[in-house]
């Protein structure tokens, strides 16, 4: 009885988690520009990554329970790439978004940019007072 | 009872169509920043790629290198969104 709900609940992460995958590419070939293309990019990725890291950490916990050792070992290692996923997406997109700001792209039918002409990081040069 | 080798080799076979959706944006993307994002999305399939894989053949050893690989693109990643950026280091 236990075995066929863990069962269902893998079935149910499963489509979710894979969903989420194939939206992700559909996104980035779809959208207009950068920043929208890096809504789909990342977003779904991370989302679509915790479904499917999350279905083999339920039967690595249930391999667990039923005696096999492997398990844990397989449990403890997927949550570390997991997190390693958490962490690093996010980030890595915001430096994306940042640089592609920086170095000129503008938004898709964009009228008005707020943060045009703003300094958004002053350089190291420039906060020690060197230079210009 | 779940079978888990052909459930997850599908599941990676759509991860890898998702992949080349990724990677025809690579090729036509019309600035630097679209490549660099289609890159970054391909890295973290590729991530789930091969957690699914180890547990589908059983071999956890794919599992640690996919730490490993998650920790080095995450580098790449900035440093590419740096040098596309500008200015001094």
């Amino acid at each position: 009885m236990l075995s066929v709900i863990v069962d269902i609940i893998v079935y149910i992460f499963l489509i979710i988690g894979i969903f989420f995958n194939l939206l992700a590419g559909l996104g980035l070939l779809r959208f207009p520009d950068v920043y929208t293309r890096l809504h789909a990019g990342t977003k779904c990725t991370t989302f679509g990554s915790i479904f499917l890291c999350g279905s083999v950490i339920i039967l690595g916990l249930k391999m667990w329970y039923l005696g096999n050792t492997d398990g844990s070992v397989l449990v403890i290692h997927t949550a570390g790439a997991l997190i390693a996923i958490l962490i690093t997406n996010p980030t890595g997109a915001h430096a994306i978004a940042r640089a592609a700001h920086r170095s000129g792209v503008k938004p898709y039918g964009a009228v008005v940019d707020d943060l045009e002409g703003k300094p958004i990081r002053k350089s190291a040069r420039e906060k020690k007072g060197v230079g210009k | 009872m779940i079978e888990i080798e052909p459930i997850y080799l599908t599941i990676l076979g759509l991860l890898l169509l998702s992949i080349v959706l990724c990677a025809i944006r690579i090729f036509i993307g019309p600035t630097a920043p679209d490549r660099v994002v289609g890159l970054d999305t391909i890295n973290t399939l590729v991530i789930v790629g091969m957690v699914v894989f180890g547990f589908a053949k059983n071999s956890i050893i794919y599992i640690d290198v996919a730490i490993v690989y998650a920790l080095l693109s995450y580098i790449s990643t900035l440093f590419i969104a740096k040098y596309l950026e500008g200015g001094d280091f």
